[in-house]
């Protein structure tokens, strides 16, 4: 654990991309094999269910401190991570014992089964032996979450700095669900065994975003297609099975059982990369998103969800076929080829092609783009007609050419407290629009600004605030922000009855008294035209 | 009977005396703790501080009317008795204690309860009410030994020097820069300090701090004529433009908050160094215990949760309201 614990040191204390790769590929050519898989597992998301809740960790911790709950939880919002909170506040180790990572995980699979009171000794009896730097990551352990500023790419080039396979065919290995429970280092990056081959989604090409599409030369070169609001998802049919993975990785195949019937139709050894929507049929068009959103809390769909909001794939790209691994293919061709499939499938089969949008010139995709609300589109995709399919975030080929946000005016009227980074700066806010003459609470914000208005607003919060609640503080209704989002949908759970998508903080106006910022019926008149 | 001590707008007043205590606005006398700016104000009529706090007051607010007292010695102003007693915080740093109506109350000022070479240690003084800052008052605040520490920055210097990179290190510029200076191995290669930080090392210097040999930093000093530096800034002048003659460098900053990550890796340091000259959580608790006192006021820091926690350990504890929150990343905050 101790070798862990630095390298989670090494990770956490740099921002520097190339100092983590290296400090990771260290970690990979000298660690224990089933540490090293656990290492990969978890910098890459894959972290067991937590063996205890926030709420009792804290209150052991607190007990084992001989410090009042209330103090420990007044503490947290300060360090802004329970898990760094309860690592400051433990008396000093009684004894200093060594385990592995791996065997830590094992250990904390021995807890899952325990009665409170025997998780509670067993705990704390493992940080009496733990020095202080390891006691840190066994708390992340314990809570979940690793977030040190490494992707996914990090991982993967540290992997191949440590084992000299090149980065796409490992980033190709390190998809899907895997756990340090059903494979082994040796099996998953060394031998890449055939059968975990077979559900195995390839690593998503992502686009870079575009300002203007002038400096991309002739218009006949690109391919431009609808940007859909959806999930971004992969749908493999291989040894006769249908596999539909989304972009986190996440193997969503039974909350979709709408494309259960595709198993039929597609030939095996196909993969198509598309969008996942919640579709209107009578219309021809995606429902909004927040008709999707409901269906991806739950890991079963009732019948009515499924007859409300009817999934359906809108592909983008063939990447495999009768298969062939078809990635290094120019796009036309892949197209081409996902055309034809696509076109022998009975009208009833919820996947269909997202269609190709013609334009002559820059200016004419343009216009196009203006009405991509209209389409209940985020803006447009151009692809370079010639381009591979890349593995991760490639820039030159692929970009994404969003709508401009919608924006209001809103006051500011609460502050609270971010967390990690963020944990000392008021950083999150609460917006609200004048109804008459009382400020309605419509949305929270808290990224846009630069780090230096976040310390100007923070001190303005520290001074003024008029009440606390908790972490919370109401200050007075005087800064006014532009407020930008996506989009605006009724919703009867808000105060305001609307609720937006991605709001975000665009700039402080402080050019605007509070008494000119938008008005609630300013916002329903945004919701008639783009809800 | 009136307070030894009130709470104004203009801070703490003595009655008795008719004295304030680091006045927060213009006030006819003023008994100034120590030389930080936000503890010694300008604009007041008279200051009285302690011998060794006076020099760096002088320094920082030029031409005042200022008189000193050594350490320990009783001084009456009105009905009041006054003394200066040794805070710990930084040289001359004090402690006031004022006796009135057979009553004693004790301002903390900023306080921290190691020694660090530098400073006189603090010195815990018995009384009836001691009015404590807790700018460090939650459990999560613990400080390591001190030796541990400077051999951790030892370390890194070493490392920088080997690497061929300079070392640049933030500390606030009156306190914190000599306490480094007194307590890394100075020996190990050559030590620049910035003007501001080279100014109070005179100012210091002159009142009999030993610090090893600095050169200043000024705007023709190159990296290249001084390999495997450190040097010594305050933290506004961490990403100055003068970094950009010194070559490759490795950044690390030393104060207390850096004890947690969210701010470490707020300040985008490539080290930050665990090192308060306030007192940590056993500090206050344990100094708090040592002054006998019943009743306890908390100020500058955590104070509402202080004072909540104080009352649950037996004490009479209130807060002196200033109005504004102090917190973590504000230049002014140690």
């Amino acid at each position: 654990m101790k070798r862990f614990a630095r390298l989670f040191d090494a990770l956490d204390r740099t921002t520097r991309t190339s100092a983590k790769t290296a400090a990771l590929a260290a970690y990979l050519g000298e660690a224990p094999e089933e540490d090293r898989l656990w290492a990969i597992a978890l910098l890459s998301g894959r972290r067991p269910k937590r063996a205890v809740t926030a709420g009792k960790l804290r209150d052991w911790a607190a007990e084992h401190a001989g410090l009042p709950a209330w103090l420990v939880e007044e503490s947290y919002p300060v360090v802004g991570d329970l898990a760094e909170t309860i690592a400051l506040i433990l008396p000093p180790p009684q004894r200093s014992e060594e385990r592995s990572l791996s065997g830590w995980m094992a250990w904390l699979e021995t807890l899952r089964p325990l009665e409170d009171e025997a998780r509670k000794a067993a705990i704390r009896e493992a940080w009496d032996g733990l020095p202080a730097t390891d006691r840190l990551v066994f708390n992340k352990l314990l809570t979940g979450g690793f977030r040190v500023g490494v992707s996914q790419k990090l991982v993967t080039r540290a992997l191949a700095q440590a084992t000299g396979i090149e980065e796409p065919r490992l980033a190709h290995r390190l998809m899907g669900d895997w756990t340090p429970a059903t494979t082994t280092y040796d099996r998953l990056i060394l031998e890449d065994d055939p059968q975990d081959r077979l559900s195995r989604p390839y690593p998503f090409c992502l686009a870079h975003p575009l300002e203007e599409p002038g400096a991309l030369g002739l218009p006949g070169d690109w391919l431009a297609e609808w940007k859909w609001d959806g999930i971004r998802g992969q749908m493999i049919r291989r040894g006769g099975e249908l596999y539909l993975w989304s972009r986190g990785e996440e193997l969503v195949t039974a909350r979709f059982p709408d494309f259960a019937p595709l198993l039929d139709h597609l030939p095996d050894g196909t993969v198509i990369d598309g969008e996942i929507l919640a579709w209107d049929s009578a219309a021809q068009r995606p429902l909004p998103f927040a008709q999707l959103q409901k269906r991806l809390g739950r890991k079963t769909v009732p019948k009515k969800l499924l007859a409300e909001a009817p999934a359906r794939l809108l592909a983008y790209d063939l990447l495999e076929a009768g298969g062939r691994d078809l990635r290094e293919r120019p796009l036309a061709e892949r197209r081409d080829r996902l055309a034809a499939l696509l076109g022998g499938l009975p009208p009833e089969v919820p996947l269909g092609p997202s269609p190709a949008l013609g334009f002559d010139s820059w200016e004419a995709l343009e216009d196009l783009r203006a009405t991509a609300r209209e389409r209940r589109a985020e803006g447009l995709m151009l692809k370079r007609a010639g381009s591979p399919y890349h593995a991760g975030r490639k820039r030159g080929d692929w970009w994404k050419w969003k709508l401009d946000p919608l924006t209001v005016d809103a006051v500011m009227i609460y502050a609270q407290a971010g967390h990690g980074r963020r944990a000392t700066l008021y950083t999150d806010f609460t917006f609200a629009v004048w109804d008459g003459d009382a400020l309605v609470p419509f949305a929270k914000a808290y990224s846009g600004l630069s780090d230096a208005e976040f310390a100007e607003i923070t001190r303005w919060v520290r001074q003024n605030a008029l009440q606390r609640f908790g972490p919370v503080r109401q200050v007075p209704p005087q800064h006014v922000f532009e407020i930008a989002f996506e989009g605006i949908q009724e919703s009867p759970r808000h105060k305001s009855g609307i609720a937006l998508r991605f709001p975000r903080m665009l700039r402080w106006r402080r050019d605007k008294p509070a008494a000119e910022a938008n008005t609630l019926a300013d916002l329903q008149a945004l919701l008639r035209r783009h809800g | 009977m009136a307070p030894v001590l009130s709470f104004t707008g203009r801070g703490l007043y003595c009655p008795a005396g008719d004295f304030h205590i680091d006045p927060l606005r213009p006030v006819d006398r003023a008994l100034i703790t120590h030389g930080h700016a936000d503890h010694a104000r300008p604009g007041h009529g008279a200051y009285l501080a302690s011998e060794g706090a006076a020099p760096a007051i002088r320094h920082r607010l030029g031409d005042i009317r200022i008189e000193t007292l050594p350490f320990g010695t009783r001084h009456r102003i009105g009905d009041a008795t006054v003394s200066f007693h040794p805070a710990g915080h930084l040289p001359g740093s004090a402690q006031i204690r004022v006796e009135a109506g057979g009553e004693v109350w004790v301002v903390s000022g900023d306080y921290k309860t190691g020694a660090d070479g530098l400073s006189e240690p603090f010195e815990p003084v018995r009384c009836h009410a001691f009015i404590t800052e807790c700018t460090f008052g939650l459990p999560v605040f613990r400080w390591r030994p001190q030796a541990e520490v400077m051999a951790e920055i030892d370390a890194w210097w070493a490392e920088n020097r080997a690497a061929g990179r300079v070392t640049v290190l933030g500390a606030y510029s009156l306190g914190k820069a000599q306490r480094l200076l007194a307590g890394i191995d100075a020996t190990a290669g050559p030590v620049l300090a910035h003007g501001a930080v080279e100014a109070m090392n005179a100012v210091l210097r002159a009142q009999g701090c030993r610090l090893p040999e600095t050169l200043p930093l000024t705007p023709e000093t190159r990296g290249r004529d001084h390999p495997g530096a450190l040097v010594i800034v305050p933290p506004s002048a961490m990403d100055g433009a003068w970094t950009r003659r010194m070559g490759p460098v490795s950044t690390g900053f030393a104060s207390g908050w850096m004890q947690l990550r969210g701010v470490r890796r707020r300040r985008s340091m490539d080290r930050g160094f665990v090192l308060s000259d306030h007192a940590d959580w056993d500090g206050l608790n344990s100094a708090i215990r040592a002054t006998g006192a019943e009743r306890v006021f908390a100020t500058h820091g955590y104070t509402e949760v202080f004072r909540r926690w104080l009352e649950s350990q037996g004490y009479d504890a209130a807060v002196v309201e200033h109005g504004a929150e102090r917190g973590a990343g504000l230049e002014d905050g140690e």
